[in-house]
C-alpha cells in the first residue's frame, strides 16, 4: 500500500498585483517503508508540497492521502500518524531541550509519563543527553536540528517529513544528520525528504522527484536519473594539440557500452560518459601514460543539481550552488576547475 | 518506529482534551517568565512609575474628596495594568507567529484552540504575579482595602476577569499584524488614550464635555470605579464639582461585567478565525 499518494495537487499564492502558481499539479507515491527525496531548487514547491501534505496549507486543487488519510477531510487523524520536521527548527527557544520534549510529547496526546520517558530515549539518541536541561536558546544550529527532529519523533510516528533537513549546516553537522536519517530508514519509516543537493537524494533516498516551477519533471531512482543527466564523465586535458585524437581513441577503448569522445580543439578538452568510477579513471591513467600522452588535467566529474537540472529544463537551477564537491581530482597537481 | 502499540495518541478529544493542551501551552507560556525575567521586571517597574509619577508630581494639583490620592489612584493603576497587558500578548503572539513553532503545533495532534486558550489563561495567571507586586508597592505608599476579604477578593476577581477578555483583543491583534514590532507600536497607540481618558488619574468631571461620556461608558474608567467601590477608596470628586451621574457611576460592577461578556463575545470568534486562516 502507498503510505502517500498525491494527484494534481496546485497551490497558487495570491498577492496584491499577481497570482504565483506555487505548485502546478504535483503527483506522486511514497511506497510504505521507502524514502522519497523531493529534489530541486529554491522556490520550486517542495516546501510547499510538504506543507499541504503535513495539512498545514490546504490545496487548491487536486487530492492527497497520507496513511490512508485524506489531507483535509482526515487532518486530525493524519497528524497523530505524522512527523514533521522543517528548516527552521520549529523548537521553543526558552524551554529546555527536555521541556520542548516533553511538551510536544504532551500535545501528540502522550501521557506524562510516556512523554517524559520518551523525551529521555531522544535526547540520548540525538546526542543531546548532556545539553538536556539547558534552555535551547544556547544550543548551536545542529543541536537544534536534532532537537527539532526528535520533536517529530516523539510520537514514533509512522511516517515523517523531512524539509530540507541539513540546509545551512556545517558539513560535519550535515554528516552527522545523514547518520540519524539512515538511522530513521533502518527502523522502517517512510520518509518524503526535500532537499537542494542531489548528493543528499542520492544518499538517503530510494526514488528521486525532481520538482521545477510547481512540477515534477523527472523522477527515478538516483541512476536513472543519472544515466538520463549522462552520469559520469571522466575528463581529459591534453597538454598537446597533436594529441587529441591519439588520446580520443584511447578514451574510447574505456567504455565500449558507450564510445561518444567528446573532444573541443581550443581548449584541448575530452571527455567521455563512464561507469566504472574512480578504476576505469586509474586504467585511463595508465594507458595515456604508456602512450606518452601527457596531460595537464584529469578527473571525475559527478552530476550535480546544476546538470540534472540543465539536461531536463535547459535552464540552470535558481537556487544557490551545491557546495557537494562537483569535481575530484585524481591529478594531485591540477588546477582547479569550475564544472561546465 | 515499529513499536506499533506505543505509537497510538490516546483517543479523546472535545473538551478534555481542549482543556488539557490549553494548560499544557499555558505552562509553557509560563515557563518562559522566570526565563526573561526582564519582561516582568519591566511591567511591575513601569506601573511603578506610574504610580510614583502622579502620587507625587500631579497628585497634590488633583482635588479628591475625601482627601488621599492615592488611595484614588491604585485602583485606577491597576486597571491600566490590566488593560496593557493585551499589548504583552499581541506582542508574545505575533512573535510565536513568525517562528516556525506555530507549525510544529499545527501539524500535531492538538486541540487548535489551545495555543490560543494556552496564551490566555497563561497572561491571566502572569498578571495576577503582577498584581501582587503591585498591592505591596500601593501599601507603601499608603493605599489599603478598607471593606472585607470578600469585597477584596471580588475585586481581584473583577480585575483577573477583565485580563482574559483583553488577553483575547491582544490575541486578534498579536495575529493579524505583519511583525512584532507593528504589534507593539499598535498596542500602545490605542491603549495610551484608552487608559488616559479615563477615571484612572483624574475625575472625569474635570474633562471637556465632549471627551465625558467616553471616559465614563470606557471599560477602564468602570473597571477603576468598580474596584473603588469594592475596596472602600474614594471613588468620588471634589464636592465642589458636580456629581458623576448616570449608569456608568451607578453600576460600574455590573457594566464592567457588560464589558468583559461583550470583548470576549466579539474577540473570541475574531481570534479563533484569524488563527484558522493563517497561511491556509
Amino acid at each position: 500500500m502507498d503510505a502517500i499518494t498525491a494527484e494534481g495537487l496546485v497551490k497558487i499564492y495570491r498577492t496584491r498585483k499577481n497570482e504565483v502558481r506555487a505548485l502546478d499539479g504535483i503527483d506522486l507515491t511514497v511506497g510504505e517503508g521507502t524514502v522519497l527525496g523531493l529534489l530541486g531548487p529554491n522556490g520550486a514547491g517542495k516546501t510547499t508540497t510538504v506543507r499541504i501534505l503535513a495539512t498545514l496549507l490546504k490545496p487548491d486543487a487536486g487530492r492527497a492521502t497520507v496513511a490512508g488519510f485524506d489531507v483535509v477531510r482526515q487532518a486530525q487523524q493524519l497528524r497523530s500518524v505524522i512527523g514533521l520536521s522543517g528548516q527552521y527548527a520549529a523548537v521553543d527557544e526558552n524551554l529546555t531541550g527536555r521541556e520542548n520534549l516533553w511538551m510536544f510529547g504532551r500535545l501528540y496526546q502522550l501521557s506524562s509519563a510516556d512523554a517524559k520517558q520518551r523525551a529521555g530515549e531522544l535526547l540520548e539518541q540525538f546526542d543531546l543527553s548532556d545539553a538536556a536541561d539547558r534552555v535551547v536558546k544556547t544550543y548551536s544550529g545542529g543541536m537544534r536540528r536534532r532537537l527539532d527532529l526528535g520533536s517529530a519523533l516523539i510520537g514514533r510516528p509512522k511516517l515523517m517529513f523531512l524539509d530540507e533537513p541539513t540546509t545551512g549546516l556545517d558539513p560535519r553537522s550535515r554528516l552527522g544528520m545523514w547518520e540519524v536519517i539512515r538511522g530513521l530508514v533502518r527502523d522502517g519509516a517512510t520518509l518524503l525528504l526535500t532537499t537542494q543537493y542531489l548528493e543528499e537524494a542520492d544518499e538517503l533516498a530510494d526514488t528521486i522527484a525532481v520538482v521545477d516551477r510547481g512540477k515534477i519533471i523527472a523522477r527515478g531512482t538516483s541512476d536513472e536519473l543519472k544515466s538520463q543527466v549522462g552520469g559520469e564523465r571522466i575528463e581529459v586535458v591534453v597538454r598537446r594539440k597533436e594529441d587529441i585524437s591519439r588520446a580520443g581513441e584511447i578514451l574510447a577503448r574505456q567504455d565500449s557500452t558507450n564510445p561518444q569522445v567528446h573532444s573541443e580543439e581550443h581548449t584541448r578538452r575530452l571527455s567521455i560518459a563512464t561507469n566504472g568510477g574512480a578504476n576505469r579513471l586509474m586504467q585511463l591513467m595508465r594507458d595515456l601514460a604508456e602512450a606518452e600522452i601527457e596531460i595537464d588535467d584529469i578527473g571525475l566529474h559527478r552530476p550535480t543539481l546544476d546538470d540534472v537540472f540543465l539536461s531536463l529544463t535547459g535552464h540552470v537551477a535558481d537556487g544557490p550552488k551545491p557546495d557537494a564537491e562537483a569535481v575530484s581530482h585524481a591529478a594531485a597537481a591540477a588546477r582547479s576547475e569550475k564544472p561546465a | 518506529m515499529t513499536s506499533q502499540a506505543a505509537s497510538r495518541p490516546n483517543a479523546g478529544g472535545g473538551l478534555a482534551q481542549a482543556l488539557r493542551d490549553g494548560y499544557i501551552l499555558m505552562w509553557r507560556n509560563l515557563k518562559r517568565i522566570p526565563r526573561i525575567p526582564e519582561l516582568a521586571i519591566f511591567a511591575v517597574l513601569q506601573s511603578i512609575m506610574f504610580v510614583l509619577l502622579f502620587a507625587f508630581v500631579f497628585g497634590g494639583a488633583i482635588p479628591i474628596a475625601g482627601g488621599n490620592y492615592r488611595e484614588y489612584l491604585m485602583p485606577g493603576i491597576f486597571a491600566q495594568t490590566i488593560i496593557f497587558a493585551s499589548a504583552t500578548v499581541s506582542v508574545g503572539m505575533a512573535a510565536d507567529m513568525s517562528q516556525g513553532i506555530i507549525d510544529r503545533f499545527r501539524s500535531l495532534p492538538m486541540a487548535r484552540s489551545a495555543v490560543l486558550t494556552g496564551r490566555t489563561m497563561a497572561e491571566v495567571v502572569y498578571q495576577g504575579g503582577i498584581l501582587i507586586v503591585l498591592m505591596l508597592s500601593g501599601l507603601a505608599v499608603g493605599w489599603g482595602v478598607h471593606t472585607g476579604i470578600v469585597e477584596f477578593l471580588a475585586g481581584v476577581a473583577l480585575l483577573l476577569l477583565f485580563a482574559f477578555a483583553m488577553a483575547w483583543v491582544g490575541v486578534w491583534l498579536g495575529l493579524s499584524v505583519p511583525t512584532v514590532e507593528v504589534a507593539q507600536q499598535v498596542g500602545f497607540t490605542v491603549l495610551f488614550p484608552i487608559t488616559f481618558i479615563s477615571n484612572v488619574f483624574v475625575p472625569v468631571q474635570t474633562l471637556p464635555d465632549f471627551l465625558r461620556p467616553v471616559a465614563e461608558w470606557n471599560p477602564t474608567s468602570t473597571l477603576t470605579a468598580a474596584t473603588r467601590l469594592l475596596w472602600g477608596n474614594p471613588t468620588a470628586a471634589d464636592p465642589r464639582l458636580p456629581a458623576a451621574t448616570g449608569f456608568p457611576a451607578e453600576q460600574p460592577i455590573l457594566l464592567t461585567l457588560i464589558w468583559v461578556v461583550v470583548i470576549l463575545a466579539i474577540f473570541v470568534p475574531l481570534a479563533v478565525r484569524k488563527y484558522r486562516s493563517v497561511s491556509r
